[in-house]
């Protein structure tokens, strides 16, 4: 497990070891998405937001 | 093999078909489709020596166009942009299903919402309507009143933008509480589910309770035929169960999320799927070699 910072409200993401970036990690703190945008070492982003034409 | 693999969000699908390629030794290429630029003869995407590349943008917008750009320079992608168009709107996906002989609910597309109003009524109530584009559930209405249409078709033709005012409405099917999602390759099924809910839409992202289901022939052959009607590929295949015992397939999925599945199912999807893109990297590798 490793740890990163929230960009939101800057509480602690704990993050799991299989981490890839364009995931996307909810901070348990604020609850805000998150994208993954580097492995080593983590760090984050604010995720986009949802787009209408997203989905299978 | 090389496989690329598009996206521009890396869901738990996709975690699950890298876990499985690199298991197997494949090199991965993963190209954020929101960080490149498309030529009408070459991108910035790392595309060389790709034996094929899977299509993964959650996008709809980017999917239609990125695989149509990969195509265009001779480079396999699955799912092929001809099954993309098809599957990403639902009046394309309708027409090709009746086309193929495959029981589809009976659907109508209006452009105003006077006429749209007077499919509404021929339906009855309920009825449905959906827009074109779209997905999980989203713009869903059942229509269960004249009030609730007339609200509805006057919101979707004031406030969305023009897809929504391509009017698609639909006969409501009376499922029995749930209705059935089947992962394909080119027409054949890798495992099934069912997703039940007490709410009409039945679907996994509204919280459908999902359970492993066994397909009888006659699915299989609708599964099949749905899959070559809309150009084949990795697929979903969405069937309904009628009143009458017999099944209706209402759509075809190209970008195909199977987590769900996976853990409803017995079968290993993400290997299985693997499994048929090598096949389709050593045919898609002979016939470059038969055309150099």
């Amino acid at each position: 497990m490793t740890e990163s910072e929230c960009v939101e409200c800057g509480g602690t993401v704990t993050l799991h070891d299989d981490l890839e970036i364009g995931e996307i990690v909810d901070c348990e703190t604020c609850g805000a998405e998150l994208e993954v945008v580097d492995v080593s070492p983590p760090v984050l982003d604010r995720a986009p937001e949802l787009e209408e034409d997203w989905g299978e | 093999m090389k496989i690329g693999l598009l996206y521009s969000r890396i869901r738990k699908d996709e975690k699950l078909l890298l876990s499985e390629l690199r298991e197997r030794d494949h090199e991965v290429a993963k190209i954020d489709v929101r960080k490149q630029r498309f030529g009408l003869t070459e991108t910035t995407a790392e595309i060389a020596d790709c034996d094929v590349v899977i299509d993964r943008c959650l996008a709809t917008s980017r999917s239609l166009y990125a695989t149509r750009f990969l195509s265009a320079y001779g480079v396999p992608v699955i799912n092929s942009p001809e099954t993309a168009a098809v599957c990403a709107d639902k009046v394309k996906n309708s027409l090709a299903l009746e086309a193929a002989g495959v029981p589809t609910p009976a659907t109508e597309v209006a452009f105003t919402t006077e006429a749209a109003m007077e499919a509404i009524e021929d339906f009855g109530y309920p009825c449905v309507i959906k827009p074109v584009v779209g997905s999980w559930g989203r713009l869903m209405a059942k229509i269960d009143s004249e009030n609730a249409a007339e609200a509805i078709l006057e919101h979707k033709a004031t406030l969305g933008h023009y897809e929504h005012k391509v009017f698609y409405v639909q006969e409501y099917v009376d499922k029995p509480g749930r209705d059935i999602r089947v992962l394909a390759c080119d027409g054949e099924p890798v495992a099934a589910m069912t997703r039940s809910s007490e709410h009409w839409l039945t679907n996994a992202a509204k919280g459908g309770q999902t359970a492993d289901f066994e397909l009888d022939d006659e699915a299989k052959d609708l599964v099949a035929t749905a899959s070559d009607a809309v150009g084949g590929g990795l697929l979903g295949v969405d069937l309904m169960e009628t009143k009458d015992g017999e099944y209706t397939v209402h759509e075809v999925n190209h970008t195909v999320e199977f987590k769900a599945l996976n853990e409803a199912s017995e079968v290993d999807v993400p290997a299985a799927v693997v499994d048929w893109l090598e096949l389709k990297a050593e045919v898609a590798a002979d016939e470059a070699v038969m055309t150099a």
